[in-house]
This record gives structure tokens, sequence and C-alpha cells, in this order.
């Protein structure tokens, strides 16, 4: 069955960004110059003004730092979906990304939530999204 | 840093066509309701069409050019495009300001409009309007189902409610209050709708935590208003109403929700102590506030980041009657975006202006003297204008 839903524009930073995911890896941008992370991806650091950056490995370990809860599905492939809710998860090297917690109903979401990363492979790409992460670090 | 435009120019002129859903509006081109609204703005300032000099208008409408080939404008000395979505009308009186103190011109339009209903619904604004907004938003956003503002939005509203205790009721209480403003005002297409908290709480949610009521309405119409250099405003008909302060303002990143140290922090946080400043006055100066209420979560935000109160007070400031008519601090006196219509907030420096003037009829602030107007566009960018009489 086609995939309906919106998918990334798979050219430059964004097409790199969504790459690793086919390896199972989730990667961000970091700084060479002052080892800032950074996302969505951009050219230059902010902090620092560099243009040396490399993609590094993600921990995968995050918490839910906010959602919103669609109960109607503005785009019609999303109507299966519905109720869904989109989080915004804060992950442990500090950066943040839209994504979706797939085993946690979004009436039992829970701010601060302990997530980790899982890949979804729609179409030709791979999402990441994230599930439940039951051990806390250290 | 002080600054040159307190007072330099002033609004003298409005113009509004009747604001719809569906209806002859639909079948008129936007282009023809804007050149309405223009011309009445022209009129009501007491000048002729070829007297402008100078047209800002909005992204969403018709060019410069366009608008005055069909005004007869022969000598178009200035023209300049805001690309800040709801946060442009407001935007574009520091734009006219600059452009007068310059000297640059002396009688600028402004003009904006929407025709919903014979083309795109608002909603889909940020899948065709073009910019860095639509590449983060399509590429990060919709591929995990979030296609519109309501759900960029919530994800600040739901955090808010975390952080601060903030409820639906008090979300609530802006719609009612938007509600009831908009019984008094013939324009309102909420005009004989009344709506309880009852009502509100029982309506249903579309995008947790926004329910179908805290969205603002989509309308067909359009709204100008024409600005000119202080020194000539004695000569126009109306009270004028100057252009106090003025400023705008960007969160960090701009063009990205998810990304901010401060999530709460609106392109009006920075902007509004400018516009204050350049004003010289006080918060508690301000006689009424027409705050753009894209959503009723965004109306509470911006109060407490324009410094009406502390951050995370905004649910208890709206609450008992404060923001409605007889209150401490009236806010959208016509309705606003929610129940009087949406002309991407032009609706509400003209109301402005018309409790300025002393033209509110029944929603009049008694001794209106000072009003502040603000701006918002997707995602959080902000403008603010302290309009005085």
């Amino acid at each position: 069955m086609k995939y309906e839903k919106p998918l990334p524009e798979m050219t430059g930073l964004a097409g790199e960004f969504y790459s690793w995911g086919a390896k199972s890896q989730l990667r961000f941008q970091r700084c060479s110059a002052c080892e800032a992370w950074r996302h969505v991806p951009r050219e230059l650091c902010a902090q620092c003004g560099s243009a040396e950056w490399s993609w590094e490995p993600s921990s995968g370990h995050g918490r839910v730092f906010t959602w919103t809860v669609a109960t109607r599905a503005i785009h019609p492939a999303f109507e299966p979906d519905v109720p869904y809710a989109a989080v915004v998860v804060e992950m442990d090297e500090g950066v943040r990304l839209m994504s979706a917690v797939v085993d946690c109903p979004p009436d039992e979401l829970t701010v601060g939530m302990p997530v980790v990363v899982v890949f979804e492979q729609v179409a030709e790409v791979t999402l990441p999204k994230f599930r439940r992460a039951y051990a806390e670090k250290e | 840093m002080p600054s040159s435009l307190k007072d330099r120019a002033c609004i003298v002129g409005i113009g509004e066509t009747e604001y719809s859903r569906g209806g002859p509006n639909s079948e008129r081109s936007l282009l023809s309701l804007q050149l309405e609204a223009a011309t009445k703005a022209i009129a009501d300032a007491g000048l002729k069409n070829k007297d402008m000099d100078a047209i800002l208008p909005s992204q969403y409408g018709r060019t410069a050019e366009e608008l005055a080939a069909n005004l007869g404008i022969e000598e178009l000395r200035y023209a300049a495009t805001v690309y800040m979505g709801g946060a442009g009308p407001v935007a574009c009186l520091q734009t006219a300001a600059m452009a007068i103190a310059a000297g640059v011109a002396t009688n600028v339009l402004i003009v904006t409009g929407f025709n919903f209903y014979a083309s795109r619904k608002v909603r889909d604004l940020s899948s065709t309007t073009a910019g860095p907004m639509s590449w983060i938003a399509n590429d990060y956003y919709a591929p995990y189902g979030v296609v519109a503002p309501a759900q960029w939005y919530s994800l600040i509203a739901r955090r808010h409610m975390h952080e601060f205790g903030t409820t639906s009721e008090q979300l609530g209480a802006v719609a009612v209050a938007m509600r009831k403003h908009a019984q008094l005002n013939q324009r309102a297409l909420m005009r004989g709708k009344l709506l309880s908290i009852e009502d509100y709480l029982a309506s249903p949610i579309l995008f947790g935590p926004y329910r179908l009521l805290d969205c603002c309405l989509e309308t067909d119409g359009a709204a100008a208003v024409v600005v000119t250099a202080a020194e000539r405003a004695q000569d126009t008909r109306e009270k004028p109403v100057s252009v106090s302060g003025v400023a705008t303002g960007h969160p960090y990143p701009a063009d990205d929700i998810t990304n901010r140290k401060d999530i709460f922090e609106i392109g009006l946080t920075a902007a509004a102590p400018r516009a204050l400043a350049m004003a010289d006055i006080e918060h508690k100066d301000i006689d009424f506030a027409e705050v753009y209420d894209c959503f009723t979560f965004e109306a509470l935000q911006q109060i407490e980041e324009m410094g009406f109160c502390k951050r995370g007070e905004g649910g208890a400031f709206v609450e008992g009657g404060r923001i409605e008519l007889g209150g401490e601090l009236p806010v959208n006196t016509h309705g606003g975006l929610l129940s009087e219509a949406h002309t991407l907030g032009m609706n509400h420096v003209i109301e402005a202006v018309r409790q300025l003037r002393g033209d509110a009829g029944e929603r009049q602030v008694d001794g209106a003297k000072i009003g502040v107007v603000t701006g918002w566009g997707d995602f959080g960018d902000g403008s603010i204008a302290i309009l005085r009489n």
C-alpha cells in the first residue's frame, strides 16, 4: 500500500539527517570547534560560528518535553492514527526533535517520561521514533 | 536607546469590507476586496487615492504595483512587504513610521485581506507559504502528523499547563470574553452567538489541549489603514491616532519551535519593552489591548510576555472579568480573531483606532487615551504598537 503521509525532502542536510535511520542510527550535528550539539540541521554553529561539524551518534535516550494530541486528521493519511500525539522529545544531548512515542497512548503521556529511540521504515525513509524507556540512566 | 519614531506618524484613515464566511465576499476577487478596504481608508483619511505615495501590501495579498495601478497612484515612492505573517500589519506601522520619519513617504497605505472560502484555508498556510517556516515544518514536523498552526502552538500551551498549572477554564475565559465583546459589534461574525464557559468546556478537543472554540475564525474580508506624517495629521477629518511606540521581534530560533532554550519566549517578549520605552509609558497607562488571538492561549501568553503580569500568571489574569469591557484591561473589544473576523490582525489595529477616536459605540472604553495592539506570526514572531490619541 502506498505511503501517503508527508515525507521529508531527502536532499541536503535533511536528507543526511534522515539517512542515518536506514542504518538504525540517530545522529545529530556536532560542532567540531566548540562541540555544541544542534538540531534541526544547520550550516553554521550558532554558538561559535564554525562551519565545521560532523554527524555524531546520539545516546538515543531522552525525555518527553511536550506533545499535542490530534483528534482529527487535517492530512487525510493520518486518519487511521487518530487520536495520535506528536511528541517533542528532549534528548540527553540537549537537542529536541518532533517525533512520536509508539507504545504510549496519548492520554498516558507525561512530561519527563523517559524514552529511547526506535526506527520505523516508511516508504523509502526510516523515521526515528521513540518507545518508553524503563531503565533510568545512571 | 533613544528613537526618532515616537509620534512621528499617525493613523488617519481606516477601511474594512464586510466580514463573512462564504457569501458575496467569496465571489469577489481578493484584489477587489482589498481595493474596497483601501478606498474606504483613503476616503476616511480625507485624502484622494493618488495622494498615497507608499504601499505596504500583505504577503498574502496583491502586489503594490497592482494596487497602485488600480488606485491611480502614479507616484509610488516606496513599497515594501513584511513577511511576518500575522505580525505583518502591526509591523507595517513600524515600516510606515520609518518611511515617514526618513522623509521617504508621506501617505502610506497598509492593506491586507483574505478570501479563504474562495481559496485555501488558513490551516494550509504553512504548506503554501514559501520559506524557512515551511521547510522545517515540512521536513521535521509533517512526517509526524504536525501540519497545522493549532498543533504547533498547542505544544507550547501543553508545556505552559505543565509548568504553571494553566487550565482549560482559563483558556475558556479568553474565548468567553471575546465572544461577549462580539455581541456589541455589528461587524462580528459571532454576534448573536452567545458563549458560556459551560459551552466552551463542552466543545470538542481538536488538537489537545486546544478545543474548537480555542481557534480563531477563518473569514473573507479585507482591511486597510492610512498612515501619514504627524505634521500633516491635523488636516484630516477624524482625530488622528499617533503611533507612539512600535517594535518587532522574533523568538530564537524563529524557524523552529522545538529547539528554543526558552519555549515561552516569543517575538513579543523582546519587542514589548522596546515599544513601551519608545512611547515612554508604563503598563498602568494602557487603557485597552487588542491582542492577536489566533488561539486563546496565544492571547494569554502575549499578555504575560508583554509584561502585564508575570509569566505563568496569565491564567489568573484573564479570569474574573479582568479582560472584559469594564475590567482592568479590556482585551479585544471587537471580539478579536476569535469572534469578529480574521484579517491578519488588521482588524485589531482598526478597533484600536476606533477606541482612541471615541468611535467604539457600545464597546467604548471610557476616556481611552492609550492602547496597545499586537501581531503574531508563525512561529511566534511578534509586533507591537502603542497608539495614543
